[in-house]
């Protein structure tokens, strides 16, 4: 089936879409968007979370067939002028480098939407609201506490960019 | 496979009619597990995501009614005060990206006996509103809904439209024990209703059944036991007589998480601590009006 989905901006139309894949799949295997990872298939960890129409859903769990008009935000999305070479990266993602939140990097795509979601809600997280915010993101390297790091630093830098 | 996107709530009906072996989608963080994994290849699929009328709900003072496409996020913002059992049980669901498309319809749809939703609709009363193009509207009693270890009561024809229940007419808590605080299926669940002004006592067993199942007998004998006009103090005799009986409700099995046995005792201990919580939220409710 074809399915029209507007990604990172940009309206797309794919064509050959199984019907009962995912638009993970869809993301990363028609679309050469790999950002988004496949880890569990099952909405466990995290790993492949995008905004769809602004909420964070994980891509796996989506039908490619249901993002049919729908806007989908992917990591590769975040990045100021991310189509461009001289793209710079959101505050969220240079929070992750600084802090060193990333080990392996498999779980980070994930990490930064679901980051980039609580602040943009919640610009000044507790540690519990960034706990709950992320308990549905797994990582195997990090324990955590770098992460934990990250986002209070985005937070910081994201409430002194609009003193 | 076909993938069929009803616009309409009447075009979805049409679909289901045409198409009985069509499985419904709406969050799809139960559908999508099985096709990602194989283990499910329907004919096809019928994506409600489209119908927005499925994704609101009415309150005119009586009965709430509740889309069946409404996710567990936004019922608990909007829909945690007059509904608090539920929305306790909708924050324990998977993690935040679950609960943002995860609804209720759906929990209902998969009939799971972890489903978390379940408990705390079977303790409230609630009832599913279940829709046929053939035959209109059926009004169908939680308690008569679950039919089987993932089974319902639905017809092939019939698509599930909402639930309807009463804003909490009194205090509602609902319990679950699990490995962590997210990402957890139930090893077994409870929930408890008071209706004061019924005098009487609801509750919902999960995971400890082959359905979600009410604890019958413990209903009674707490809605006997209770003192509802003087909200006297609980007797821990009676608390713990209502534990067992809910325990005896049960008819749970041995599987990886957890046994038989420890089911039936922390579903006593659930049941006593919801009680109690429960039951001094009624007495403080009546130490507030006296003052």
């Amino acid at each position: 089936m074809r399915v029209n989905v507007t990604v990172n901006g940009a309206p797309q139309t794919v064509d050959d879409v199984w019907e009962g894949e995912s638009l993970l799949y869809m993301l990363r295997e028609r679309m050469g968007l790999p950002g988004s990872k496949n880890a569990c298939e099952q909405g466990e960890c995290g790993s492949c979370t995008v905004y769809l129409d602004g909420v964070p859903a994980c891509s796996c769990l989506v039908a490619a067939g249901q993002a049919e008009g729908r806007e989908v935000r992917t990591v590769e999305g975040l990045a100021e002028g991310s189509t461009g070479a001289d793209g710079r990266l959101d505050p969220v993602q240079e929070a992750f480098v600084e802090a060193g939140a990333v080990q392996c990097g498999f779980c980070t795509p994930g990490l930064v939407v679901q980051s980039h979601d609580l602040i943009s809600r919640v610009p000044d997280p507790s540690d519990a609201e960034i706990r709950e915010a992320l308990a549905g993101n797994l990582c195997r390297c990090t324990g955590y506490e770098k992460i934990l790091d990250a986002v209070r630093l985005a937070a910081r830098r994201r409430a002194e960019a609009s003193a | 496979m076909d993938f069929l996107r009803p616009p309409t709530w009447a075009d979805a009906l049409a679909a289901k009619a045409e198409h009985p072996d069509a499985v419904p989608l709406q969050g799809g963080t139960d559908v999508m597990v099985e096709l990602n994994f194989g283990a499910r290849r329907p004919a096809a699929l019928l994506d409600l995501t489209r119908i927005a009328d499925l994704a609101g709900w009415d309150d005119d003072g009586g009965r709430i009614r509740v889309g069946a496409g409404v996710p567990y996020a936004r019922l608990i913002d909007g829909l945690g005060d007059r509904l608090p059992g539920l929305a306790q049980a909708a924050r324990t669901v998977g993690s935040p990206q679950i609960r943002n498309r995860g609804t209720v319809g759906g929990n209902l749809g998969a009939a799971s006996p972890a489903g978390d939703s379940h408990p705390p609709l079977l303790a409230a009363g609630a009832v599913v509103e279940a829709e046929s193009a053939a035959r209109g509207t059926r009004m169908i009693p939680a308690a008569e809904f679950y039919t089987g270890v993932k089974r319902n009561a639905l017809a092939p024809d019939e698509l599930i439209r909402a639930f309807w229940t009463p804003p909490a007419p009194g205090p509602q808590y609902f319990s679950k024990i699990g490995t962590r605080n997210a990402m957890v299926i139930a090893v077994c669940s409870f929930a408890i209703a008071l209706h004061p002004e019924e005098r009487r006592v609801g509750t919902g067993i999960g995971s400890a059944a082959p359905t979600p199942v009410r604890a019958v007998a413990a209903e009674e004998f707490l809605s006997a036991e209770l003192d509802w006009e003087g909200r006297t103090p609980l007797a821990v005799s009676a608390a713990q007589r209502f534990g067992a009986l809910v325990a005896d409700a049960a008819a749970p099995i041995d599987d990886v998480r957890g046994t038989a046995d420890y089911r039936r005792h922390a579903l006593s201990v659930m049941a006593r601590r919801t009680l109690t919580w429960a039951w001094n939220d009624h007495a403080g409710d009546s130490r507030r009006e006296a003052s």
